[in-house]
């Protein structure tokens, strides 16, 4: 099943110029392909799911999510990876 | 494909409901240490835990990062020492060598310090069970458990007084941390032999090599649920619980499955479990008190926890490919800040815990007694809640800590997940002559069951 290699990375924080852009550039840097993209703005709260295809990436997995947690201590917004399994566990029988 | 609204009710679960897995705890038989030199039998028990052990933590916390869900946990059970201490002497030097695996692994704790003598004891069982003050007061990751009765075998009161007695030895040998070993022994009446939870896990002889079980946990996720149905009949709660404990437990199935495949160690069970914590948002006695109770311990108390207990075990028995363990809703008193709002105030009695130990998934947990408890009236305790067991066919269990030199309104801290506890009264009358005449409590009417 080719969902093994997806996850799901979540952004939630204050609103800011560029936060698409960075988080995309270093999933590119990692080469992971974005397959969806959901985006709101509520009041300012900034808040982006993107499923993201994991299948021919040049680092690791960890690499990846160390990556991501300096990029939201830098820009100030919480950023998270995780394996597909897990929602489609709890949602999908 | 995953809806947004889902991803974003997974998030939810894990940060504000505390949604988590309490704990991958892998069993490791040691049938195959067994020998009749104590130093040679202690060196294989470490090398075997330690050869089969080494991952764990690093898979448990591998995956954390990739489902990003909390592994509360991890920790290691073994076949019960009695059972391959028979031909040495003393089993306190394998307890040192359970600790010291347990320290160079990084497990958080190792259970198994244990002894099955529901129909009688053998010598080794009884050197066990008297070593048990010793091997808890000097090791720190050691835990213990001894089986004092079952619905097939009936109530070994023997047992049960020794064990009343190693309590308050143990209470007293950890007095400058108000009696915490204690804390970790646990007496059981209808043992289970996969039980991934602590004080009371270990590999039970009829398990396999070698086998790794998760528990999970989530009383925060399912009073959150509840939130939503506020008023509606208990038809409707039933179901919520139902589906709530479905995804929780889906959760601890992925968990299992993939820490047995990383491992290379088959999946035993997922127990599936409601186990509070002492922080906010994480207590059973919450959930009882959200279907409509002012506080815990109250009038209603034991039927709400028989509904929840019940519709945890359904919702949550299609998620997983193999139930086992405690399974259900545990009420642990120093470790729910709820249950221990309830007893501050009087609500709850050990009366109250008593009765709802009928439909708890085990018993009376984590209850600060006096320090003046004799070991007569912690054995009766004990009696009582081991014949709830039999005669319902269920697993109870006592861990209580009487606490030197504390008295009824003092606290008690134990620190980290085993919380904090208001002393609660015990009857003043003797229960001296009824555990002095020892025996056998003969099996009931409904173990003949062939």
């Amino acid at each position: 099943m080719s969902v093994i290699s997806k996850a799901v990375v979540t952004v939630i924080g204050f609103d800011r110029k560029g936060i698409i852009a960075r988080v995309s550039n270093v999933l590119y840097e990692a080469g992971i392909n974005i397959l969806e993209i959901s985006q709101t703005i509520v009041d300012g709260f900034f808040n982006m799911v993107m499923i993201v295809d994991l299948s021919e990436p040049t680092c690791s997995f960890d690499e990846l999510q160390d990556d991501l947690n300096r990029l939201g201590a830098e820009v100030g917004v919480q950023i998270r990876i995780q394996k597909n399994e897990i929602f489609e566990a709890m949602h999908q029988i | 494909m995953i809806q947004m609204d889902q991803i974003f009710q997974t998030l939810r679960m894990i940060d504000q409901e505390k949604l988590d897995v309490r704990t991958i705890t892998m069993g490791i038989s040691l049938f195959n240490c067994v020998c009749d030199d104590s130093r040679r039998l202690a060196a294989r028990v470490y090398s075997r835990i330690i050869r089969q052990a080494e991952n764990l933590v690093k898979v448990g916390e591998e995956l954390e990062r990739e489902f990003g869900v909390l592994i509360v946990n991890k920790r290691i059970s073994v076949t019960p020492i009695s059972l391959i201490t028979g031909a040495i002497s003393d089993p306190l030097p394998i307890a040192r060598a359970l600790d010291k695996a347990a320290h160079e692994t990084g497990v958080d704790f190792i259970g198994g310090y244990s002894a099955l003598v529901q129909k009688g004891m053998t010598e080794a069982d009884r050197r066990l069970i008297l070593s048990i003050p010793q091997a808890l007061s000097e090791t720190e990751l050691l835990c213990s458990s001894v089986n004092v009765a079952s619905t097939r075998a009936g109530i070994d009161m023997d047992a049960i007084r020794l064990c009343g007695e190693s309590i308050k030895s143990l209470a007293e040998k950890t007095k400058d941390k108000d009696g915490l070993g204690c804390a970790k022994l646990v007496i059981f009446a209808n043992a289970v032999e996969d039980n991934p939870f602590m004080a009371g896990a270990f590999h039970g002889p009829g398990e396999g090599d070698c086998a790794v079980s998760v528990g999970v946990s989530g009383p925060g996720v399912v009073k959150r649920a509840l939130e939503a149905v506020r008023g509606e009949p208990f038809d409707v709660v039933a179901e919520t619980i139902k589906k709530t404990a479905f995804r929780v437990t889906r959760v601890g199935q992925l968990v299992a499955m993939e820490a047995s495949k990383r491992l290379n160690v088959p999946f035993g069970i997922v127990d599936l479990s409601l186990a509070p914590t002492p922080a906010v948002g994480d207590s059973v006695a919450h959930i009882l008190e959200e279907m409509g109770l002012e506080k815990c311990g109250t009038h209603g108390s034991t039927a709400a926890l028989a509904l929840l207990n019940d519709a945890v075990k359904k919702g949550g028995v299609m998620a997983t490919s193999r139930v086992g363990g405690l399974s259900g809703a545990f009420i642990p008193l120093s470790e729910d800040i709820g249950m221990i709002e309830a007893a501050a105030c009087g609500a709850l009695t050990l009366d109250k815990l008593e009765a709802m130990t009928c439909v708890c998934s085990v018993g009376l947990d984590m209850i600060a007694l006096p320090g003046d408890t004799s070991a007569a009236t912690i054995s009766a305790i004990i009696a009582d809640e081991a014949s709830i067991g039999v005669i319902n066919n269920k697993t109870t269990a006592v861990r209580v800590i009487p606490a030197p030199g504390k008295k009824v309104g003092d606290y008690v801290e134990f620190g980290g997940l085993l919380g904090h506890a208001p002393i609660i009264p015990v009857h003043p009358f003797s229960s001296e002559a009824f555990i002095a005449r020892g025996g056998h409590i003969p099996a009931p009417l409904h173990s003949l069951r062939n």
